[in-house]
């Protein structure tokens, strides 16, 4: 419990020195995105029978939720390979549990805090939607599965250049793809189905449901349990890995 | 405390390390002294848990690495060869985390903390960003921290390279206090001095495999008492005798300067290996021309031992 601790209380005594920064930097992008997509040129669409900025936000929680606490990865990677802070880690006497859960639960945060922010930005243009606890749950299995699979590549990779790959071509695509600016079922068939394993395309259907105010589907929900115990599993079985 | 048999690595094609056997006992003063690349830190990366090894078994106090990995991590303490600080945080914030980590009590963590701050005469620096330190301090800040937990072995790799001569001497007086208090020390280095001035025993290392263990006095004693030094077509020549008459007698049989000094560890590194320590201070030969027989002033790298030929 104590190696636990300290692993996210040394995530977190960095995010308070970086706060301002983090804070900003998450919400760049949502920013340009609102302008960019919501406001300048989706003005007149309508989207399931709901403006584009309301169709947008909840895209973009699902989006930022799981892009933040993805970026643990980097983080991860920072202190392996040019600080050696992860030998820190190694040698000393903590089970792998207690490292994957710390910084699960750090990559979990700075979700939070994103949705934070997007809430704020939300209200700015105006937009009100249900933020309840549907969409909390939604929005906190998706970063969990997100931050476990962060550990995990972040263990695997043998070097900084080869987690920026992963981030080009998994998580970039799947921040587009997955529901969060347009609805899915505006595809073909064969999308579609190709969509619906990407775990990011079940949270934002459970996070724009919940935020409409619908009662939510229970399978986004299991399939976001189900892929984040996986990631979580494999996250532990790649500790050892990076012991070279 | 420190027991290896057979200790085999392999990274891909490379043979790192190609059996080691060994036996440090508890209260040790050991040094692994070798060229680069002979597999002094993936001895230690090993015997710390941060690598894995390819064959072979190791125990501290009694703890298999590989079966008690825990426990066995409890043992010991390290100071890697390269800083490994959280630069973002304070040395109080790094210090806490690992107290932490070796599951202390806050009290304990506390107290400890500003024990060995003081200790290492960084007192004053609990509440100073890691990245606002110099290379010495940051250095000292590591052996605070590892000892923070009280283990019953440190490991230091290659705790002075870098450093300049005054703060050497520093980390090696505050080594050998750490040793006066019962703690085990295994640490490696190139620098020769280092190892003869510290050490109980030593360990050659060459290409992974060990070549020599013994105590600095017998390894040297083993070449000579002497050395003489002159320089030829084929570059630095060195020969050794049993005593100072011999090597003076030598000496003078060469016409173009020589040098007379006590032999070191690296004489005896050198006899047994036929290589020379990668270190940055090698020995130099001043050749005093034109003296004859007579001249020769040495600059020796290991301080204090250079003698003057007559
Ligand atoms: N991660 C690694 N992958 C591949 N080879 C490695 C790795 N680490 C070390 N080696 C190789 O193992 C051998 C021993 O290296 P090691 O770092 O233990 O040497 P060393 O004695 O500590 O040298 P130095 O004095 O330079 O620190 C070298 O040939 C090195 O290239
Ligand atoms: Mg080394």
């Amino acid at each position: 419990m104590q190696g636990f601790i300290a692993v996210y209380l040394r995530e977190m005594r960095i995010l308070k020195r970086r706060f301002w920064r983090q804070l900003a930097g998450m919400a760049v992008s949502p920013l340009l995105y609102l302008i960019a997509l919501g406001y300048a040129m989706g003005g007149a669409a309508r989207f399931d029978g709901r403006s584009y900025l309301e169709f947008l936000i909840p895209g973009l929680i699902a989006m930022s939720s799981m892009t933040q606490s993805f970026g643990i990865a980097t983080d991860i990677n920072v202190a392996r390979f040019y600080w050696y802070i992860f030998e820190e880690f190694q040698a000393a006497p903590i089970g792998n549990v207690a490292y994957v859960a710390g910084e699960v639960l750090a990559g979990m945060t700075r979700a939070l805090m994103a949705i934070a922010v997007i809430l704020v930005l939300s209200l700015l243009f105006g937009v009100r939607l249900h933020y309840g606890p549907w969409l909390w749950l939604a929005a906190l299995l998706n970063s969990f599965a997100f931050a476990a699979l962060a550990v995990a590549l972040a263990m695997l990779v043998k070097s900084h250049a080869d987690q920026s790959m992963l981030t080009s071509f998994v998580i970039t695509p799947m921040a587009f793809l997955g529901g969060t600016f347009f609805p899915v079922e505006r595809l073909p068939q064969w999308a579609q189905k190709m969509l619906a394993v990407l775990p990011l395309t079940h949270a934002s259907e459970a996070i724009r449901g919940a935020a409409f105010g619908e009662t939510p589907g229970v399978w986004p929900y299991l399939i976001l349990v189900a892929v984040g115990v996986a990631f979580f599993v494999l996250a532990l079985g790649t500790v050892n890995q990076a012991r070279d | 405390m420190i027991r290896i048999e057979n200790l085999r690595k392999t990274y891909g094609k490379i043979q790192a390390l190609c059996g080691i056997d060994l036996h440090v006992p508890a209260g040790e003063l050991f040094a692994y002294l070798g060229p680069n690349g002979a597999g002094k830190t993936t001895s230690i990366r090993i015997l710390t848990g941060l690598t894995r090894l390819s064959a072979g078994a190791a125990a501290l106090n009694g703890h298999d690495i590989a079966a008690q990995s825990t426990a066995a991590k409890r043992q010991c303490g390290l100071v890697p060869q390269h800083v490994n600080l959280d630069s973002e945080l304070t040395v109080g914030e790094n210090l806490d985390l690992h107290g932490r980590l070796f599951g202390m009590p806050a009290a304990t963590r506390r107290q400890r903390i500003a024990e060995l701050l003081a200790y290492v005469e960084l007192g004053d620096r609990v509440h100073s960003l890691v990245k606002q330190l110099s290379g010495g301090l940051k250095r000292r800040v590591m052996i605070a921290r590892a000892l923070l937990h009280n283990p019953r072995i440190l490991f230091l790799d290659e705790p002075t390279v870098g450093l300049d001569p005054a703060i050497r001497r520093r980390i090696w007086s505050l080594i050998k206090q750490i040793q006066q208090q019962g703690t085990t020390i295994f640490l490696t280095t190139h620098y020769i001095e280092e190892a003869e001035f510290l050490a109980d025993r030593v360990a050659f290392l060459d290409s992974g495999r060990i070549v020599a263990v013994d105590s600095p006095t017998a390894l040297m004693a083993g070449v000579g008492h002497w050395a003489v030094d002159w320089v030829s077509d084929a570059g630095l020549q060195s020969a050794y005798f049993p005593s100072r008459e011999a090597a003076q007698a030598a000496g003078a049989a060469r016409h173009n300067g020589f040098t007379l000094r006590r032999v070191n560890l690296e004489d005896a590194f050198l006899t047994l290996t036929g290589k020379k320590v990668a270190t940055d201070a090698n020995a130099q030969t001043v050749h005093g021309q034109g003296h004859g027989a007579h001249a020769a002033a040495t600059r020796n790298p290991t301080g204090g031992q250079a003698k003057k030929g007559h």
